[in-house]
């Protein structure tokens, strides 16, 4: 056995290996869980990867990237793709000059996420074509077609996998061979990349065209599997469900999908033919089931119960059984909760204290909505604490709207709570209303990644810093506060009463470092103290 | 692609492969316990796979690990009821994990553990770790090496130290086990 070859590797780290081995010249993405390492690890490799404020802005970057020529990648968790959408769906229409792979990493059963959407959904609505790896070998070899497939037809590839195919280590024995892509250079295509109607028009037939040429492809391409087995039972199945799949039935005929968008039906057909008796056997959404009855072949899918939550392989053997009988359930776990020496705690104690209806939003502190603070009575997406909020102030009745405050972590803030922020400038509740921004220095919940607001780039080295302050000042917000919440101290809590009474649009921002990172964030600061030494050609107290 | 195709043509003949769950609570060292295990079993030249849910690890929730290896593994995790051994660092972590273990399942538990005779408190899961290596046809020197290349080289006589007192633990056990 080649053990110098052998790796175990996550999956997210086989991406990022297998894009730093096929020159792609930039990966742009915001952190979430689990699509987070992608990026983290393709830095680590030395490959040129950045946190944009969000995933809209971090796929029309890749996007650029592409249309010039590079090879470019975009990463993020499932819900990130709702934010990248728009690029997304007109992407498809413009097509690119060079390759561009959008990673999906979707979360059944959610393990770290507000909702559990079955991504594959967006392959077929968007018309772009999509692969789904099962494990790290996969997700290295699926990333390096899928870099392929974009350049050869020119269209945006959507690589999507799971938790568990992101977040397993399993070995990876990388290919040898290393691209060396084109120089990016740009090459003029106004109807091309012009999405006015009259160019649009044009280019979706051009889009429909490719997805017809790729099916065709896809009837014989390797990235499908026929594993032959008995002839009674066949499953198909695609990405981590063919796993257990495969566990849970050894004897069955299996056809495994790598290539899921669009279909190859004819392959389909043919194994379906072979077989007494085709079952599906996926994960989430019935979008394969679907897909192939609605082509006219007669096969069973999994019953509704196992739409929810993750598969493995007890459940893959109940899917098998046609079993509808309750499952079991796990005893209870216990459940995360904010740090001991959190500085937010303090926040969601005066909030409790001064009985606020809080409009909350994503990260570490929707803990905030347990036990035993349980301050937080909404929690949508990414930015919707700044427009729920204000939604609420302006129906409700004054004696209750007074009391109706948003919450948001300076990450969140920065990645979609700004245009929410502009709207409350814009159109303000009679009331007033209050925003609060946990700024923590940090993206702490997905494990500790920079933001524009902390000055430090994905590499943690020193860039432009947003002034969440001075930018809340340039929305028209008058009343701007920055306070540390300590424990012990009244400050916090005085600064919410009185933006609460005073009926005006108000800023706190209550800043402190998570404690999680103290060690970290002295380390930058001496790297940055040491760098500027350097630069000015003096003594450096930092470096002694 | 052919490649990766080639290294599964023992997909219809595997044993059946040897499955742990580590479990415990954010911060007491879970994941690097289990990232041990299975840097053993690839050099021994398993196939292995390591499943680990760390979206919430650092918020003193529940933290549970699964490694497998063996000829052939498939599924990332381990089924429930399927589990050989259950390494608990943490005693409030035995009872909500215990339904993984199969029939005949061994618990590797902190109370195996002379707690006073640890080099240090917080190597607990390293001595557990030299628990579990008594019960698997893994080599001690490989075991040595991969604690010894987990954590900085200041605790290196002392994560030795940890590891072959929770490993001489099990072994007398082991015997002893076998002798009657």
């Amino acid at each position: 056995m080649d053990d110098e070859n052998r790796l175990l590797l996550s999956g997210d780290e086989a991406m990022a290996l297998a894009a730093r081995h096929a020159g792609v010249a930039l990966g742009a993405g915001y952190p979430g869980t689990p699509a987070t390492e992608i990026l983290e690890s393709f830095a680590k490799l030395g490959g040129r990867a950045q946190w944009s404020p969000n995933e809209k802005v971090a796929l029309e970057v890749a996007l650029g990237a592409a249309f010039g020529g590079a090879r470019a990648l975009a990463a993020m968790k499932h819900v990130g793709l709702n934010v990248a959408s728009d690029p997304l769906f007109t992407a498809a229409y413009t097509g690119v000059a060079g390759a561009l792979v959008i990673v999906s990493a979707d979360d059944p059963g959610m393990h770290s996420s507000q909702n559990e959407q079955d991504n594959r959904r967006y392959a077929v609505a968007a018309g772009v074509p999509m692969l789904e790896p099962a494990d790290s070998q996969e997700a290295y070899d699926f990333m390096r077609a899928a870099i392929e497939i974009s350049g050869r037809w020119k269209i945006p590839v959507l690589l999507r996998a799971t938790t568990r195919v992101c977040h397993s280590y399993t070995v990876v024995r990388p290919g040898s061979q290393r691209d060396v892509p084109q120089a990016a250079n740009f090459v003029r295509d106004l109807k091309g990349r012009v999405m006015v109607p009259g160019n649009a028009r044009p280019a979706h037939r051009r889009l429909r065209q490719k997805l017809a040429e790729m099916a065709e492809w896809n009837e014989d391409c390797a990235l499908n599997r026929v594993l032959p087995g008995g002839k009674a039972l066949g499953l198909i199945t695609s990405g981590i469900s063919f796993m257990h799949a495969r566990e849970a039935a050894p004897e069955a005929s299996v056809l495994k999908l790598g290539f899921t968008h669009p279909l190859p039906l004819r392959l389909i057909a043919q194994f379906a033919a072979g077989v007494q008796s085709c079952l599906v056997i996926e994960e989430g959404d019935p979008y394969l089931a679907e897909a192939i009855r609605a082509a006219g072949m007669a096969v069973r899918a999994k019953p509704e119960m196992y739409r929810f939550g993750e598969l493995d392989v007890a459940r893959a053997r109940r899917i098998l059984r046609a079993e509808t009988s309750p499952e079991p359930v796990p005893p209870p776990a216990k459940p995360p909760q904010l740090c001991e020496a959190c500085p937010y705690r303090v926040v969601f104690e005066s909030l409790r204290r001064q009985n606020c209806i809080v409009a909350g939003d994503i990260g570490c502190y929707t803990l905030g909505a347990l036990r035993p603070f349980e301050a937080m009575d909404s929690c949508v997406c990414m930015g919707a604490s700044l427009g729920v909020g204000l939604g609420l102030r302006h129906v409700l009745p004054p004696e209750q709207a007074c009391r109706v405050v948003s919450i948001i972590g300076d990450s969140t803030f920065v990645h979609s709570g700004i245009s929410g922020l502009v709207e409350m400038a814009y159109n303000p509740p009679a009331t007033g209303h209050v925003v609060i921004i946990l700024d923590n220095a940090t993206t702490a919940m997905t494990g500790h990644q920079e933001h524009p607001a902390t000055g430090r780039n994905l590499s943690h080295e020193p860039a432009a810093r947003l002034v969440l302050e001075d930018l809340a000042r340039a929305c028209g917000i008058r009343r701007v506060q920055v306070i540390e919440p300590r424990s012990g101290s009244e400050a916090f809590d005085h600064a919410l009463r009185e933006a609460l009474q005073s009926g005006e649009l108000a800023v706190i921002i209550a800043r402190r470092p998570c404690v999680l990172i103290a060690r970290q964030l002295k380390e930058y600061e001496q790297r940055e103290q040491s760098c500027r030494c350097q630069e000015n050609g003096e003594l450096c107290a930092a470096a002694v | 692609m052919n490649k990766a195709a080639d290294a599964r043509k023992t997909e219809n003949c595997a044993p059946p492969p040897y499955n742990i769950i580590v479990a415990g609570l954010g911060g007491q060292g879970v994941l690097a316990a289990t990232d041990i295990i299975a840097e053993v079993a690839l050099r021994a030249g398993h196939d292995v796979k390591k499943s680990e849910i760390k979206g919430m690890s650092q918020r003193g929730g529940s933290v549970t690990c699964d490694v497998r290896f063996g000829a052939q593994i498939l599924s990332p995790m381990v089924p429930a009821g399927e589990a050989d051994f259950l390494l608990t660092l943490e005693p409030s972590q035995l009872e909500p994990n215990r339904h993984l273990l199969r029939a005949g399942g061994l618990v590797i538990e902190p109370s195996l553990i002379d707690a006073d005779k640890l080099p240090q408190k917080k190597m607990l899961n390293v001595a557990l770790l030299g628990a579990l290596s008594a019960h698997l046809p893994l080599a001690e020197s490989e075991w040595l090496e991969a604690v010894a290349g987990a954590f900085a080289r200041k605790f290196l006589e002392d994560n030795r130290e940890a590891f072959l007192l929770g490993r001489a633990s099990q072994i007398q056990n082991v015997h002893a086990t076998a002798a009657a």
